[in-house]
């Protein structure tokens, strides 16, 4: 017990220190919080005034899928972080202090709950002020951030996994293209998945992206009227789906992630 | 006598690599071990092991009465190291650095911020204190590193090339406060390309390449290993310095080397040799524009062991580089 309370505050060392750099980087700071600013602008503006979606504004339809796109790419800071301090030998110096072996790879992930939580609000913000609105109050638009937050959080697993394994930022990088891209766009993030072509479409609608996406959309109340019900499982129960994920994603990847970082060598 | 750190065959391999060959250390109780050898000797493998960050193929090692491989966790709490790469996180300001490892050390708020107060002073790093790493210079940052490595006070410090990279003052700097340390009775390993750094600060000197040991001793015994010293001749120009190398290496009790117009040969009988050498270049009509005589150094030890100097000429680093060419004045 007495372990478990001292690997929480060692995590929360770590995690402080990553929090401490969204004031003090400037990527950073444009990642988290400028860029899903002008994401909300410009998908409000340039897509959510011309594509008519049946009974409701595009422009709301769109917000959920802005925030869930945000913060699958989020995953990406956890790699990059991880990368990062691994080329810098800070790691080696984390591994030989006496400290938890798992607190660094979960500090990471939990400050990147943080980086998120930052991003959603200020997307939410700024939604608001371009004319999203909750419609079905906020005690479900609650759980609503907090599904995106639990993804997100599953797939920095992921991310922190294969930063361990090629600690290299440019390689989290082109990884997080070529995997998150497709992931976030060929779901119903933009467009209602049974619009695409039909083996995008299946590909879309088992996306676990798709799902939280619709799940939120749910719990904002940000579902057109009229809109048929989704013909498929996973989206109807679009929030279980997405916390069966989530929880599949997490029991995996983080042993894996940990035992790899107690066993990787010292950078060369 | 009590051994603070002790190995036993330490052999790694990476795959066709091998990183160490067998190495035994033996470190006695508050002395310092210097760790010598060229880049890709092995001296980061050894310091690796010896800190638990990774495990041996073959062989064992004991530090403060610790066994690094069934007790990793005793041993981390007994040491501190500074790594080749100073482990200093740019975005955070000197004194958030050391008091996240104070935390990571499990210390309380208080004491770990005083902690870190304190050693920034020591560390001439007061008027720092509170500025973001990355405006520090490379001396700074590594006075930094060194201190997180004393956050906990340890018993035992891994030094692996602490002044690699920096300017001559910085580097006098940090010997003074590694000098310090000994002082009050903490056992180091440090690591190093720089004989004169071995010859400064270390009681002991291991020799290493290619992950073996090629010497060990005083540095008063491996200089003793290489006898009389060294005449080092200027020419006109570089074809005058051949036919110099040619006429010394009749006298030499070694290999001549020649370095531009430089002519360097290691002889074995003091003052007397030189006069006879300077007789026999006179002789050949070859004009000196520089002579000297220089007292055996470790670059001499290491020169005659292994036959190639201790600086690095390949795959160094950019950070090495700096040094190097200090070195190359000196
Ligand atoms: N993780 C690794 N993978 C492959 N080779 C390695 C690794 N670490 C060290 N080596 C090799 O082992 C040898 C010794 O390396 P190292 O201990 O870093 O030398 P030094 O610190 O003396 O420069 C070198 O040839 C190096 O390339
Ligand atoms: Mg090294």
């Amino acid at each position: 017990m007495e372990e478990v309370l001292y690997a929480v505050g060692d995590g929360i060392a770590v995690a402080k220190r990553n929090v401490i750099k969204i004031r003090r980087v400037p990527g950073i700071l444009v990642s988290v919080l400028i860029s899903p600013i002008l994401m909300v602008l410009l998908f409000a503006y340039v897509f959510g005034s011309s594509i008519d979606i049946p009974g409701g504004t595009y422009r709301e339809f769109l917000i959920s899928g802005i925030f869930a796109m945000t913060v699958t790419f989020g995953a990406t800071f956890t790699g990059a972080g991880l990368a990062d301090d691994m080329q810098k030998g800070i790691i080696d110096r984390f591994r030989s202090l006496p400290m938890s072996r798992s607190a660094v790879v979960f500090g990471r992930t939990a400050s990147d709950v943080v980086y998120n939580v930052a991003s959603l609000a200020i997307m939410a913000a700024t939604g608001l002020a371009v004319g999203w609105r909750i419609h079905d109050g906020i005690g479900p638009a609650l759980a609503g951030f907090g599904l995106l937050l639990v993804f997100s959080y599953a797939l920095s697993w992921v991310m922190a996994y294969v930063a361990l394994l090629v600690p290299s930022v440019e390689v989290i990088g082109n990884v997080s293209f070529m995997v998150i891209f497709p992931l976030t766009f060929i779901a119903n993030t933009f467009v209602p998945a049974a619009n695409l072509p039909t083996p995008l479409r299946i590909f879309a609608e088992w996306n676990p992206v798709s799902a939280v996406t619709q799940a939120v959309r749910e719990l904002f109340g940000n579902i057109p009227p009229g809109t048929p019900e989704p013909g498929v499982w996973p989206l109807q129960n679009a929030a279980i789906y997405t916390l069966a994920w989530a929880a599949i994603i997490i029991a995996v990847f983080a042993p894996l992630a940990v035992r790899r970082y107690t066993r990787v060598g010292v950078r060369k | 006598m009590t051994l603070t750190i002790e190995a036993r065959g330490l052999t790694k391999r990476y795959g066709d690599v091998v990183a160490l060959n067998g190495i035994d250390l033996a470190v006695e109780e508050g002395t310092v071990l210097g760790l010598l050898g060229p880049n890709g000797a092995g001296k980061t493998t050894v310091v690796s092991i010896l800190t638990t960050l990774i495990e041996p193929d073959e062989g064992t090692a004991t530090v403060a009465g610790v066994d690094v491989l069934t007790s990793p966790g005793d041993v981390r709490r007994r040491i501190g190291l500074s790594g080749q790469y100073a482990a200093v996180d740019e975005h955070l300001t000197g004194f958030e650095n050391l008091d996240m490892i104070g935390r990571l050390y499990r210390m309380g708020r208080r004491r770990s911020r005083d902690r870190a107060r304190d050693l920034l002073d020591r560390f001439s790093l007061a008027d720092a204190a509170d500025r973001p790493v990355r405006t520090y210079s490379g001396g700074m940052r590594r006075r930094l590193d060194l201190a997180g490595a004393l956050v906990a006070e340890p018993q035992v410090l891994f030094l692996d090339e602490p002044t690699t990279g920096l300017d001559p003052r910085s580097r006098v700097g940090l010997w003074s406060a590694i000098e310090e340390l000994v002082a009050r009775g903490t056992t180091v390993l440090l690591t190093t390309q720089y004989m004169e750094e071995a010859d400064h600060l270390a009681d002991d000197i291991v020799v290493i390449d290619h992950g073996g040991q090629i010497a060990r001793g005083t540095a008063d015994d491996l200089k003793a290993t290489v006898g009389g010293g060294r005449i080092e001749v200027t020419v006109p120009s570089e074809a005058l310095a051949v036919d110099a190398a040619r006429v010394l290496d009749t006298l030499s009790a070694g290999d001549v080397h020649i370095e531009g117009r430089s002519v360097t040969a290691p002889i074995s009988g003091g003052a007397d040799a030189l006069g006879e050498a300077l007789v026999a270049l006179k002789e050949a009509e070859i004009d000196l524009q520089d002579v000297g005589f220089r007292r055996p150094t470790l670059d001499d030890v290491f020169l005659s062991l292994t036959g190639h100097t201790s600086d690095p000429t390949n795959d160094t680093t950019i950070e090495d580089r700096p040094a190097r060419m200090v070195e190359g004045v000196r």
